[in-house]
């Protein structure tokens, strides 16, 4: 299978393996969708030249990779190594969005762009535009609206939990992290998700990540495989726990803000140009 | 890479794409695309488009160029379920929500492939011979997997699956079910052992087959009861013949006391038939259910058969004893003492015998999927799932199973009962809830879509859809086009 580029409307999507882009340009389209295509041509066949180093935690010891997605990765993980277990996998989304988008962007005059690897979204703003997003539940709810103008500092978008493709080590339902780049807000999207989390509750079902997917990164790892009605206490408590690993990547510039969703409820946290919309009913 | 070295035999590696994946068998690679199913790489999600006969195949977008194929009325192409996917229990927006002009309105389908917890097949078998007593329980793998229900004319009927099975009873059973439900949506042969003991009857089932019962492959389905039979051939046997049984395990029937014989003025035999005479030359209950003449469980069928009357009777009568698939018969005269004594059935006679074998319709098993397409697959098309199921009633949504038509049942919900055989092959998957994955397809107008709440935003085109790699098939002999205009309600009022 060779990479798959198609139009849809004024969008690209491309397709290679696993990964889907979604990508949008306004200014030098036609031209910008072009170097999106040819630099995605061999995304995914550099990374995985290098895949060996990439499933590795990252260490002191930990080599430079050559690729220039590799290369994002291992610098937006080594940001977080420190204070958890971290391999660059856990940004390659939103590093292959932000080499493509370095691709559009270096060839083509674009006034705005975006690429949306899977809900890790690189963006590219200039002078007076701006990003409208609506954050979704995955029951298609909407949980909330987020701007970004050219004035914000935030380029990354990414959001992770318990019904995205990748696995969490945590119970939340979704939390969305404001970055500077793409990759980075990945990795803390991971690292939050995965600590929204309660140490042995009955609802909660887990299983070593190596048995759910013997490919994973995660080794033996204890993963989510499932949870259940929570109470209210449970929810709030476990909201927390994320809450305080969010305020931590803040408080030291790694992040510009996180909302988090579990069960009904939601936490906003740092200075972010978010909507939260609260109080949606549920319905089955 | 020291990866191969330590890979277990079972596991494969998928050229796909250069991820490689090595993929367990039942497991699928780091796309959701391609698994490993027992030991063959295969694709999941090749989408299935029904196209006629003649259609071209329509040429796709491809490295951008503008799509240029036109949709004509009759051979346009429908994207059917098969393979697009499921969001469940995700209640995101259906995999794939095509849109297309059809006749000037921009129709809608929603294509998603369902998975339905509560849902079942339905078998026909088209036999005689008896497989088991209403409420029996048929079991596949040695798990409980559903019963005999009602017989119908000339067939019996057995309701499996269902939730109850499913999910209801043990992990098992449930396992059991689902690959049995599975296989005979598949088209593939499953051997089911209906009741226990010395009771059981094992029977080969397979959609569009013939059963095969206790290692007899069944050929015919019986033209009617004896009795019909009777009624049928009366004047065939017109003066070749003294009388004739026709043996039958329901009605049993004897032409020289039938109506019909009557009717010809044949003179009484003096013939004694064991069992409950209900009407004139009409008798049940002549022997025990089984797998031999008319269903009954005899070989021999004198059997049936107590001392002609001697006041009636007389020497060198003619009897003539047939099933009612004509596949067994015996012609007998009267001795002396007038006892029945086998001999050759006359070359006339043998004609009446094949006119009824050639009046039985080939004993085939039909499967019927049935479904209720739930909450949470409603909410894939909409975020109002209630507004969904009005709108089937309504005839503004018109339901289709992989393309096929459905028998949409009434009352509440989207209960929808489909023959297999309409479907384009292997249409059906499973997860290991256990439940079966099948196909469902909505279609509307794009204007009824949005009034209902549908997830307009997330309509493509039927040029946007990738089909580079969708399995394309034929539409099926039933003919059904699910676009076409017949179907809704709108086509009776307004053109809007």
């Amino acid at each position: 299978m060779v990479p798959v580029a198609q139009i849809l409307g004024d969008r690209l999507h491309l397709q290679h393996g696993p990964i889907d882009l979604i990508i949008g340009a306004d200014g030098a389209r036609a031209q910008a969708f072009a170097a999106a295509r040819d630099r995605f041509e061999t995304v995914l066949e550099e990374l995985v030249a290098e895949i060996d180093l990439l499933h590795r935690p990252i260490g002191p010891e930990t080599v430079q990779p050559h690729g220039e997605t590799a290369a994002r990765m291992m610098a937006a993980g080594r940001q977080f190594a420190p204070t958890a277990f971290v391999t660059p996998m856990a940004g390659v989304a939103g590093a292959v969005a932000e080499t493509v988008l370095q691709a559009m962007t270096s060839t083509a005059e674009l006034t705005r762009a975006y690429v949306n690897n899977g809900g890790d979204i690189a963006l590219h703003l200039t002078q007076d535009t701006e990003f409208t997003m609506a954050m979704a539940g995955h029951d298609a709810r909407s949980l909330g609206q987020i701007r970004i103008t050219h004035a914000d500092p935030i380029r990354g978008i990414s959001t992770s939990g318990q019904h995205g493709r990748s696995f969490s080590c945590g119970i939340a339902d979704s939390v969305t992290v404001l970055a500077a780049t793409a990759a980075k807000a990945d990795v803390a999207a991971t690292l939050i998700a995965n600590a929204v989390d309660l140490a042995d509750h009955p609802a909660i079902r887990r299983q070593p990540a190596c048995e759910v997917d013997e490919n994973t990164d995660l080794g033996r790892r204890l993963v989510v495989t499932g949870c259940g009605r929570l109470g209210t206490d449970a929810i709030t408590a476990a909201l927390a726990n994320g809450q305080a690993r969010a305020e931590g990547f803040i408080a030291r510039g790694q992040i510009n803000g996180a909302c988090l969703f579990l069960q009904g409820q939601s936490r906003g946290v740092g200075h972010s140009p978010v909507t939260i919309l609260e109080g949606t009913p549920e319905y089955a | 890479m020291s990866r191969p070295e330590r890979t277990k035999p079972e596991k494969i590696r998928c050229d796909a794409c250069p991820v490689l994946c090595f993929i367990a068998d039942g497991k699928s690679g780091a796309c959701d695309r391609y698994a490993n199913h027992a030991g063959e790489l295969v694709r999941l999600d090749p989408l299935t488009i029904v196209e006629t006969a003649d259609a071209p195949l329509v040429p796709f977008m491809k490295d951008g160029a503008e799509w240029d194929g036109d949709i004509v009325k009759g051979n346009r192409p429908f994207v059917t379920a098969v393979g697009a996917g499921t969001t469940y229990p995700d209640y995101k927006p259906a995999p794939f929500i095509v849109s297309q002009d059809i006749d000037g309105i921009d129709m809608v389908t929603v294509v998603t492939e369902g998975i339905f917890s509560y849902c079942g097949v339905k078998v026909k078998i088209d036999t005689d011979r008896h497989i088991g007593d209403e409420r029996d329980i048929v079991y596949a793998q040695g798990e409980a997997i559903g019963h005999v229900m009602t017989s119908e004319y000339g067939s019996k009927m057995l309701s499996l699956g269902g939730v109850e099975h499913l999910t209801g009873g043990s992990k098992k059973e449930g396992r059991a079910t689902c690959a049995a439900l599975l296989a005979l949506c598949n088209r593939a042969a499953v051997t089911l052992s209906i009741g226990v003991g010395d009771h059981a009857t094992e029977v080969i089932v397979q959609a569009g087959q013939a059963p095969v019962i206790n290692g007899d492959t069944e050929r015919l389905m019986r033209v009617g009861c004896g009795s019909a039979t009777i009624g049928m051939f009366a004047k065939q046997w017109l003066g070749l013949v003294d009388d004739v049984v026709v043996v039958d395990d329901h009605i049993t029937g004897v032409l020289s006391e039938h109506e019909a014989g009557k009717q010809l003025d044949l003179p009484a035999t003096g013939i004694k038939i064991k069992g409950r005479r209900s009407t004139p030359g009409r008798y049940f209950q002549v022997a025990e259910p089984g797998t031999g003449w008319g269903g009954t469980d005899i070989d021999d069928p004198l059997t049936i058969l107590g001392p002609f009357n001697p006041k009636v009777a007389r020497a060198g009568m003619r009897l003539l004893m047939v099933s009612t698939t004509g596949e067994q018969f015996a012609y007998y005269e009267l001795d002396e003492a007038l006892e029945p004594q086998p001999h050759d059935l006359p070359t006339a006679l043998r004609k009446s015998t094949d006119l009824i074998a050639e009046n039985c319709e080939p004993s085939v098993c039909s499967v019927l999927f049935m479904g209720g397409a739930g909450g949470s697959l409603r909410a894939g098309v909409t975020e109002n799932p209630v507004r969904l199921t009005r709108s089937v009633k309504d005839a503004l949504t018109h339901v289709s199973c992989g393309g096929a038509k459905p028998y949409v049942w009434p009352g509440g919900g989207i209960t929808v009962m489909v023959d297999v055989l309409d479907m384009p092959e292997m249409s059906f998957g499973y997860v290991p809830t256990p439940a079966l994955v099948a196909p469902i397809e909505f279609t509307l107008r794009a204007s009824d879509y949005a009034a209902l709440g549908g997830y307009v935003d997330q309509v493509k085109t039927v040029a946007q859809i990738e089909t580079a790699s969708a399995r394309r098939v034929q539409r099926s002999t039933q003919g059904h086009d699910p676009l076409a205009a017949q179907h809704y309600h709108w086509t009776k009022a307004d053109k809007g």
